[in-house]
């Protein structure tokens, strides 16, 4: 028994809220992934078909998506991480040049409460997710935009989309990797010790 | 709030807050997209060409899974589709006919055979190039049914038992209209819609009714089953739809 894990507290890192915020995310998300798979890929389009009711539920999943984020907004906690998320400070760039380099020595990436790369998947996809929401209805109501436009945000929607569940797959399996961030996902509280190595700079 | 304060991120102090790196990302990726759409016409044409000429190299199939990776995709809008071989398949042509008649599948083969080597075309977008098609023209079974005056149109059923499609009388009795029994040179398999599927030459492939089943003459043109969900019923290539593709015939 080490002295470390006997002072090991609990620390508040996700409010409700923001809890039910990635969760019903997360949920609308893996709806959105599981019907396109099921529209594109052929053995799954032949295991499946009902390819009307496929499109309803991928195209209502599609709109709800940024629903739960507007709906975080009136969450202080929610903004606040928002507002951590945006900003970039010295840190993230020796962050970012030890991901690249593959360094994975905790002294070499310091990190607040978000570090760099979850500041930028969460930028990314934020972006990527209107572009989708913004092609998928120029698809939906081609009586609105003209053809080549139509065409071209089949293009975009669909490269982007492979794009997507590449970056996704991810984000999964970064978090298969952490039992401890998944907890704070989870419960909304992470061990100081996880915190202390992970996010050095985090000062809840 | 004040994490990060060592580092130079600090909340209280909006000049020492850090750059707002996440929000340059946010509308850069909102930027590349709109981007990529006034970008796609040229940019999706390099990459049919090479996807391709990939695909003609690729002993694994996965390029046929990237977006526009060549070759026909599978839509089928009921939940499973039964299978049916030459003992099985009938093919019933009725409603305003003379003479009502069921084929199978050796009664079929056994009429003289019309090859056209058409591209075909499909209203999501996709193209393939100069795909031979072998079956009977339907203007012969129509014929040989003997079509009543009053008869207008035709209403296509399938054992899917779920799709529907229509042709008016005068597009039915085209010389590009065949009931298919082949495909690119061989017999059509089930996920093409075999044994037997209409093939309608000219028209968006939702016209081209797999696992065709039925062959019903109507005096009025019944949409089909994508038609009441708002696609064309008259469904020439290039002149419905709302798009502007080549004619395919």
């Amino acid at each position: 028994m080490s002295l470390r894990a006997d002072t090991t507290v609990a620390i508040r890192r996700f409010s409700r809220a923001q809890r039910w915020v990635h969760r019903t995310t997360a949920v609308l998300m893996g709806v959105c992934v599981l019907t396109a798979a099921c529209l594109y890929v052929p053995q799954f389009a032949e295991l499946v078909g009902r390819r009307a009711l496929v499109v309803t539920l991928h195209i209502w999943a599609g709109l709800a998506l940024p629903v739960p984020v507007l709906a975080g907004l009136a969450s202080r906690a929610f903004r606040a991480d928002l507002g951590r998320l945006n900003r970039f400070g010295p840190h993230d760039r020796t962050w970012l040049r030890a991901a690249l380099h593959r360094d994975k020595s905790p002294a070499s990436r310091p990190a607040g409460k978000f570090n760099a790369g979850q500041k930028l998947y969460a930028s990314w996809l934020a972006g990527a997710t209107l572009v989708m929401l913004g092609t998928g209805l120029m698809m939906w109501f081609t009586h609105l935009t003209p053809l080549l436009w139509r065409t071209s945000a089949t293009f975009v929607h669909d490269w982007l989309a492979l794009t997507i569940g590449i970056v996704l797959a991810g984000h999964i399996g970064m978090a298969l990797a952490d039992p401890e961030a998944r907890r704070g996902m989870r419960t909304g509280s992470v061990s100081s010790d996880w915190a202390e190595r992970e996010h050095p700079l985090w000062r809840p | 709030m004040n994490e990060d304060v060592h580092q130079g991120v600090d909340e209280d102090h909006p000049e020492k807050r850090g750059t707002p790196v996440g929000r340059r990302v946010f509308l850069g990726t909102l930027a590349l997209g709109a981007a990529g759409v006034v970008a796609a016409p040229p940019l999706q044409r390099g990459l049919e060409g090479f996807l391709g000429s990939a695909a003609d190299k690729d002993p694994t199939g996965l390029t046929g899974l990237l977006p526009n990776g060549g070759g026909f995709r599978y839509y089928s809008v009921a939940s499973s589709v039964p299978r049916k071989n030459a003992d099985s398949y009938r093919l019933t042509v009725d409603g305003l006919v003379d003479r009502p008649t069921t084929y199978t599948l050796a009664d079929l083969r056994a009429l003289p055979q019309t090859r056209l080597v058409r591209d075909v075309q499909c209203v999501t977008g996709w193209r393939v190039p100069d795909t031979p098609f072998e079956g009977v023209r339907l203007s012969r079974l129509l014929d040989a049914a003997r079509v009543r005056p009053t008869a207008k149109a035709i209403r296509f059923t399938c054992f899917d038992g779920t799709y529907t499609e229509s042709l008016t009388l005068a597009q039915a009795r085209r010389a590009d209209v065949l009931v298919a029994l082949r495909m690119q040179d061989k017999d059509l398999g089930h996920s093409h819609g075999g044994p037997v599927r209409l093939y309608v030459a000219p028209m968006y492939f939702y016209k081209s009714a797999k696992w065709l089943s039925g062959i019903t003459v109507t005096d009025e043109v019944r949409p089909g089953y994508w038609e009441e969900r708002g696609y064309d019923v008259d469904a020439w290539v290039g002149r419905s739809n709302g798009r502007d593709d080549e004619p395919t015939s």
